[in-house]
């Protein structure tokens, strides 16, 4: 073929209100070889710290090995929903260091996919978490403003994590741009 | 700042804002901050990869999941799933929703005064196969009044959950039909702000898969982004 024009990526539409239909069986589903390390709990909250009932978050790190092979979930993916209050929990696997080709050493984190009705394409936003002597020298969380990189660090409460989303208002969590 | 590379941002009105008020929703859940670009490290070039055991049998078929056959217009929609340079995405997950062909969906938060379907949960998922391929059969939706503004009516949709070969390519979508006269007066459908985009969303009729005196067709191909967005780890696959 010869050089090809560049196909134009399909545009995003709200999750909606009723995702729970079709994307609920992988809800609260991680691999079942993932070892649970690290457990979060939170709210995802609207401009006026109203709870969002119908929001989903997908969770990724590429840095948390699959003991088995044969999982149908992989290691390192985890959905999870709100509940009526906007709150969720996610057991999540601990990453494990993984240096970057080009050298850079991330602290342990997660990319964080947020859905909800009224959010006609999803949010990302990034998960670390308090006490981890890396995220001191972590690039991607060090090049965020000082001001506002709190809001990607989940605070270590009663043997858990606690991680709120703001989609908007004085709290608001930073997301990026794709 | 760090010297990451950042992820390349969408063509100018292909992707809906986040604030946009005819979507009354969006007024109080869309950030106002701006948004900080996405560096592309190992976490962002790869993605989960599922299983085919992830799967059930007739997971697919919508129209087969009770005791008898739902009620409504029974249609396949199929197509490709592509990458930006038309080569197909093999193995993508691919999660549909929808209401019944009254126009509901069983779920607790639908009120709406329409029929619920005993034979019909609305739900099903596929992966693609070595051609980008899917399809499902199930019925078409209906229209159905959403509340957001006097005589709200949402088009007929299916709502589109994908994963293509990396998280950068993670796309949720809804599939229109072609003709529907409410999707010019829809706000969620009108959230795209190019036209051209918007049609790309709206579905083909398809005789050469409609099975005479059994089903219509619809094709919808699907192109996720993420194949440019590689460039110094190869996908986690």
């Amino acid at each position: 073929m010869s050089a090809p024009s560049k196909w134009i990526p399909a545009s995003s539409q709200t999750v909606g209100p009723y995702f729970r239909i079709g994307l609920e069986y992988l809800l609260d589903r991680p691999a079942l070889s993932a070892s649970e390390a690290l457990l979060v709990r939170g709210k995802v909250l609207d401009r006026d710290l109203a709870p969002v009932s119908d929001a989903m978050l997908e969770f990724w790190s590429p840095a948390c090995p699959a003991a088995s092979s044969s999982d149908a979930v992989p290691s390192g993916f985890l959905r999870v929903g709100t509940d009526d209050d906007g709150a969720f929990t996610a057991a999540l696997p601990r990453p494990q260091p993984h240096p970057e080709q080009n050298g850079i050493q991330q602290a342990p984190h997660f990319l964080v996919l947020v859905f909800a009705r009224g959010l006609l394409r999803h949010l990302i936003t990034r998960i670390y978490f308090e006490d981890e002597p890396a995220n001191a020298t972590d690039p991607v969380l060090q090049s965020i403003p000082a001001a506002r990189r709190q809001t990607l660090i989940a605070q270590h409460r009663d043997g858990a994590y606690s991680w709120n989303v703001h989609l908007q208002g004085p709290e608001e969590t930073v997301f990026f741009a794709w | 700042m760090s010297d990451l590379p950042t992820v390349e941002l969408p063509l100018p009105g292909t992707q809906p804002e986040y604030h946009y008020p005819p979507y009354v929703s969006t007024i109080a859940r869309s950030p106002r901050q701006p948004l900080l670009p996405l560096p592309l490290t190992r976490t962002e070039t790869t993605g989960p990869v599922f299983r085919p055991n992830l799967l059930r049998v007739g997971d697919s078929d919508l129209t087969a999941q009770h005791a008898a056959p739902p009620l409504g217009e029974r249609i396949y929609v199929h197509g490709r799933v592509l990458d930006e340079d038309g080569r197909p995405v093999r193995n993508a997950l691919v999660e549909i929703w929808q209401a019944n062909s009254a126009g509901r969906y069983r779920h607790k938060v639908d009120t709406y005064n329409a029929p619920l379907d005993p034979n019909f949960t609305g739900e099903g998922r596929t992966l693609t196969d070595d051609n980008g391929y899917y399809c499902f059969k199930t019925i078409k939706p209906g229209p159905y009044p959403w509340g957001n503004h006097h005589n709200a009516w949402r088009p007929s949709h299916i709502h589109f959950s994908l994963f293509g070969a990396g998280i950068l390519s993670r796309l949720v979508t809804q599939m229109y039909f072609p003709g529907d006269p409410l999707q010019p007066l829809d706000p969620i459908f009108n959230s795209i702000p190019d036209p051209d985009a918007r049609q790309r969303l709206v579905s083909k009729l398809d005789m050469q898969r409609a099975e005479d005196s059994y089903a219509l067709a619809y094709a919808f191909d699907i192109v996720l982004r993420g194949s440019h967005d590689t460039p110094f780890e190869e996908n986690h696959r």
